[in-house]
């Protein structure tokens, strides 16, 4: 217990000494993924849901929440919740859709409605087509507190992260989360308890559409724009990297999984199509032997070092 | 505003619809052979109908293998690489949750895309068609090419169902797909039948980049946009349905087609609207019967 509000202080320390030693935009950028990674976790690491179109939800909150910014006097936090509300939105519907078949086929459902989406962002008016939508104000917070300079707008995007991930933490050590774990493992087992595993399901679907959301409309007003990117089939396919990397089903791995991959990218920019192929070759390999991730092999190795010394 | 529509618009949209629908059709039918015995989606099918195409062009421009060569070798050659695949990464992973295998033929189609993007560059290469010329039919214009494609994947089509649905060849597979403890104690090698399933779905995608290299540009994203469509095709037809997938294949080929003519501003949403639709009104897929897929 005490390690653990030890290793909790450190990692205060770090998150709020960052801006001095990193670039802001990319630490931003890292936050906004680690909300969208908890939001995709929610889904495939605790309820066994593959979205494949995750990006469908990150991308249009990005074009709502600068729409809402651009067009109205709103300050940051309605139009952030606007962006979260309209995806939730989105949720139920492709939710009730997509819900309609499992396992496998809600993955390739998903996916094609992610494209459909893309197509209607695409031709939409207020999106600016392929130009995507340009100077998006960071407008006051609260409409009191400026936050037009990134260094100051970091401990907002980081004050927001922090209660994304609690609100993440809150939902699957909920009631409701143990529901959605025994969803996972055994859905007719749950049916047969008497629970209705589609309901359960269309909710997660919706909280994750949500989150997804905060996660794109952040991102937005980081970068001050939103483009096709953000709602394209690369994005989902980052995320469910990410996820996977990081450790599926374990609270801190998909932040891990965020980090890495933001870096790495940045790292690779210069380099052409080889940040994809790396991310091609991460997965692969990550599928092939790693498969509890980062978090949860070094979670395997500290418990084998621990049995080893209570022996 | 429909007197305004020429029959040589019509016609010509419809050709295009029919070419599309049998590249539809054979992918999809390819996918749902692989999905019916292994349980896999084959995301890299967008792939490897890529490399076919990538292959024939290789084969011509470096080696000097004309088109009727490569349509043989080409698909042979990444038939080969897709049983090399099965071997090495879905092998190990048929155990576990089916959603692995996608994820897997995901990775590898990003990275082969990558690599020949990195290659070749992401413009599409030329490649010239085999059989120039066409016919005039009065009401407009047949390049013979076109035709071949057609009739071709036609043949390819039925061949295919006749194999798997009509031969002893085909009830091994499907048996194998049922129960594959009590067809290996027949002293049917399956793992070695499940590797020839996966290599033959492979070539069939393969063939169809052959049959496209004349048709569309060979360009490293053809596979991957092509992918979307299929899966909507496949999530139609109802998953492991060779019937359902193919009749979906040249429908919807057909149905992107009429869009365009009444109404062009549809045409990319069209058979995503059409998938939305058929779940709603036929959550299990058109074409399965009353058994619950899943």
């Amino acid at each position: 217990m005490m390690t653990r509000i030890l290793l909790l202080g450190v990692l205060a320390v770090l998150l709020i000494a960052a801006p001095f030693f990193a670039y802001p935009v990319t630490l931003m950028t890292i936050l906004c993924f680690v909300i969208f990674a908890c939001s995709f976790n929610l889904l495939l690491g605790y309820t066994g849901l593959l979205c494949f179109g995750h990006a469908m939800f990150f991308g249009s909150a990005a074009y709502v929440t600068g729409y809402l910014l651009k067009t109205t006097g709103l300050s940051l936090e309605l139009a952030l919740l606007g962006g979260a509300g309209a995806t939730a939105l989105l949720g139920l519907f492709v939710g009730l859709i997509a819900l309609r078949r499992s396992g496998i086929q809600f993955a390739m459902i998903t996916f094609a409605i992610a494209q459909f989406v893309y197509f209607l962002l695409l031709r939409a008016p207020f999106t600016g087509g392929e130009d995507g939508m340009q100077s998006i104000p960071r407008s006051a917070l609260f409409g009191v507190f400026d936050i037009s300079s990134s260094f100051t707008f970091y401990y907002v995007v980081l004050g927001i992260t922090v209660l994304s991930v609690w609100f993440f933490y809150r939902i699957v050590h909920s009631p409701f989360g143990e529901v959605l774990k025994a969803i996972r493992d055994n859905d007719q087992r749950v049916e047969s308890l008497g629970f209705k595993p589609e309901r359960f399901k269309l909710v997660a679907f919706v909280l994750s559409a949500a989150l997804a959301g905060l996660a794109g409309g952040l991102k937005a007003t980081v970068f001050q724009f939103a483009t096709l990117t953000d709602v394209s089939f690369p994005i989902s396919s980052e995320v469910i990297l990410m996820t996977l990397l990081g450790g599926l089903g374990t609270l801190s791995g998909p932040i891990v999984g965020a980090g890495i991959i933001i870096l790495l990218n940045d790292y690779l920019a210069d380099f052409g199509e080889w940040a994809l192929i790396a991310q091609g070759v991460i997965l692969l390999l990550v599928i092939m032997f790693f498969r509890r991730g980062v978090v949860g092999e070094l979670d395997r190795v500290l418990r084998k070092i621990r049995a080893r010394r209570a022996s | 505003m429909f007197d305004a529509i020429s029959p040589q618009l019509i016609f010509g949209q419809l050709l295009i619809g029919l070419i599309n629908g049998s590249f539809y059709a054979m992918l999809s039918m390819g996918l749902a052979i692989i999905f019916g015995l292994m349980h896999v989606v084959n995301f890299a099918h967008g792939a490897q109908y890529m490399l076919g195409a990538f292959v024939t062009w290789v084969l011509l421009n470096y080696l000097g293998i004309p088109y009727w060569p490569s349509l043989v070798l080409a698909p042979v050659i990444v038939a080969v690489l897709g049983m090399v695949m099965e071997r090495t990464i879905l092998r190990p992973l048929q155990n576990l949750d089916h959603l692995y295998g996608l994820l897997a033929t995901y990775a590898v189609a990003l990275i082969v895309e990558g690599l020949i993007r990195q290659q070749y560059g992401s413009s599409g290469l030329p490649y010239s068609s085999p059989i120039p010329g066409g016919v005039n039919l009065g009401f407009m214009f047949l390049p013979y090419y076109r035709l071949w494609v057609v009739l071709f994947s036609i043949v390819t089509c039925i061949g295919s169902w006749l194999l798997i649905e009509h031969t002893k060849l085909g009830a091994y597979l499907r048996a194998a797909n049922e129960k594959p403890d009590i067809v290996e104690t027949f002293g049917i090698n399956v793992p070695r039948m499940v590797t020839l399933t996966y290599g033959f779905g492979v070539g069939l995608a393969a063939l169809s980049g052959v049959l496209a290299a004349p048709i569309y540009q060979v360009s490293p994203s053809m596979g991957s946009s092509i992918m979307i469509v299929i899966f909507a095709v496949v999530v139609i037809g109802g998953m492991g349905s060779i019937i359902g997938a193919v009749a979906t294949g040249y429908m919807l080929g057909l149905v992107e087609a009429l869009t365009k003519i009444v109404y062009p501003e549809a045409a990319n949403v069209v058979i995503f609207l059409f998938m939305i639709l058929a779940l709603l009104v036929r959550p299990n897929g058109l074409f399965s019967g009353a058994e619950k897929t899943r």
